[in-house]
């Protein structure tokens, strides 16, 4: 009785002609967090097994087929979806691993899965043709083209967008194509060349698509000395901070290099991507789902931008023409993003 | 976990941590260890994740307070090391209201370290192991007391 109250609201809106308000959608790396964004307001939530299968397979992160199934049980209990990423791809030799993970995920009766290979898209829309696909951000589909092409073959129902579009071209794909699409909301910025980058590899031999991990945590090494902290990714030195400069992931697309005599941000400064600002002009040209960045965050992170988001979409669903950005919800976004700053990202750029 | 009572950032008196550093260190690593093994009593550390914690050496400074605890885990208990003879696998150091915000769920590692309120060096993977097994430990519920409630 309890829990039918608390979701009774939520099922109201969802029936409302006018609630063309995103999904939020937001990472589990662990049960807490999940619970954490449950218990906050997520939509839905999405996750990934403990192994290279998904492309955050950090030490002691992810679910087993135990934890998953409990996780599962307390997101559909509440009235909320549960997405599977299985987002790398599938290495020579071991594709049996990739197929075992599908299936799995179909067992576990997970709302929808995350894919980004073809052949692993051609494998389940043939052995499960009833099961919900996305097409993941990995898959590197910036135009409708792409996102037609696989829905055509592969049936998927819906899109995650690559975060190197503007707004003006999102809605140009979303006028396109009747694929749902998804985009970032809030979360660490990476050089973006998502699903085709090889920085990681460059560095040491090992990349999101291949092992699951952007600069695995066994080639990183923070080493303090006195008013400075250098970062070194398998020995190559990626920055040096001062006592008092933010910090971000030691990864490549993030250091600072000498570039003809000046050493600086030569890719990006280590930031994240907060799209408060653009809410109703994303929510009014259709995009169907929010996605907030951060399976490899604490139980706590995803608690706090859950909850901030949350409270922003009511807002923005309410009164679009009177919706402002709330300094607080500003402030708690800011704490928690990398190198301590945020930014639009592509969506507001002028130029293309 | 804690909506009505938060954490706030400090960091006490410099001269506070010169008289910590006078003090024995021992009491902070009895308390640490015995926090830890009673979370292995409960069975809420995950057996696949400890294993590989096994021989490590760890040390975890507060630095406003100079207090200092070092601590191994080996077979099947985690044990106080009173006088680390090599540098640790694995360090921590923050100041005081850190800690305290990490341990209630207040604030994200990453968030600490982002803004370089956390330090940690050392065996990075081994440091992503520790703050991933932490993170999906399911802490018992308090039982409500009404005064604690609104």
């Amino acid at each position: 009785m309890q829990f039918g109250m608390a979701i009774l609201p939520r099922l109201i809106f969802r029936s409302l002609p006018m609630s063309s308000l995103p999904d939020l959608v937001c990472p589990a790396g662990s049960l807490p967090a999940l619970k954490a964004a449950v218990d906050n307001g997520a939509d839905t939530v999405y996750l990934g097994y403990k192994n290279d299968t998904n492309a955050r397979n950090f030490a002691g992160l992810n679910f087993d087929a135990k934890t998953m199934a409990e996780g599962i049980r307390y997101a559909h209990a509440k009235g909320r979806e549960v997405l599977m990423a299985i987002n790398t791809f599938p290495q020579a030799g071991r594709t049996a691993d990739w197929h075992a993970a599908v299936d799995g995920a179909v067992d576990q009766g997970v709302d929808a899965i995350i894919l980004a290979d073809i052949g692993l898209l051609d494998y389940a829309t043939r052995k499960h043709p009833q099961q919900r696909l996305h097409l993941s951000v990995q898959g590197s589909a910036t135009s409708y083209e792409a996102i037609n092409f696989c829905q055509r073959e592969f049936g998927i129902r819906r899109a995650v967008l690559p975060r190197v579009l503007t707004l003006a071209q999102v809605e140009h794909v979303i006028k396109n194509t009747t694929v749902e699409i998804e985009v970032f909301g809030f979360g660490s910025l990476c050089v973006m060349n998502e699903g085709r980058c090889w920085l990681s590899s460059y560095a040491c031999g090992e990349s999101p698509n291949t092992v699951g991990a952007c600069s695995p945590a066994k080639y990183v090494k923070w080493d303090k000395k006195p008013g400075t902290m250098e970062t070194r990714l398998n020995g190559i030195l990626i920055d040096r901070f001062g006592d008092d400069e933010p910090a971000g992931y030691p990864t490549l697309c993030k250091g600072r290099f000498e570039v003809q005599g000046e050493t600086y941000y030569a890719l990006e400064e280590p930031t994240s991507l907060n799209v408060l600002e653009l809410l109703p002009d994303i929510i009014k040209i259709g995009v169907r789902a929010i996605k907030v960045e951060g399976r490899q965050r604490s139980p706590t992170y995803v608690a706090q931008v859950t909850r901030t988001l949350r409270a922003a979409l009511d807002a923005a669903r309410d009164s679009a023409e009177r919706f402002h950005v709330k300094p607080a919800w500003q402030a708690e976004l800011a704490k928690v993003s990398e190198g301590s700053q945020a930014t639009l990202g592509a969506y507001n750029r002028p130029w293309r | 976990m804690n909506g009505n009572f938060t954490i706030p950032k400090f960091k006490l008196p410099d001269f506070i941590a010169s008289l910590g550093q006078k003090l024995p260190q021992w009491p902070h690593a009895l308390v640490l260890v015995g926090a830890l093994n009673a979370a292995l009593k409960m069975k809420l550390l995950p057996e696949s994740e400890l294993a590989m914690l096994e021989d490590k050496l760890f040390r975890v400074r507060v630095l406003d307070t100079g207090g200092e605890a070092s601590y191994t885990y080996r077979n099947g208990l985690f044990r106080p090391v009173f006088r680390p003879e090599r540098e640790p696998d694995l360090a921590f150091a923050a100041n005081l209201s850190a800690f305290l915000q990490l341990l209630a769920r207040q604030e994200d590692p990453d968030t600490l370290f982002f803004n370089r309120e956390l330090e940690i060096t050392g065996d990075t993977e081994l440091g992503l192991i520790v703050k991933n097994m932490l993170d999906a430990v399911e802490w018992p519920k308090l039982p409500r007391l009404p005064l604690a409630s609104n």
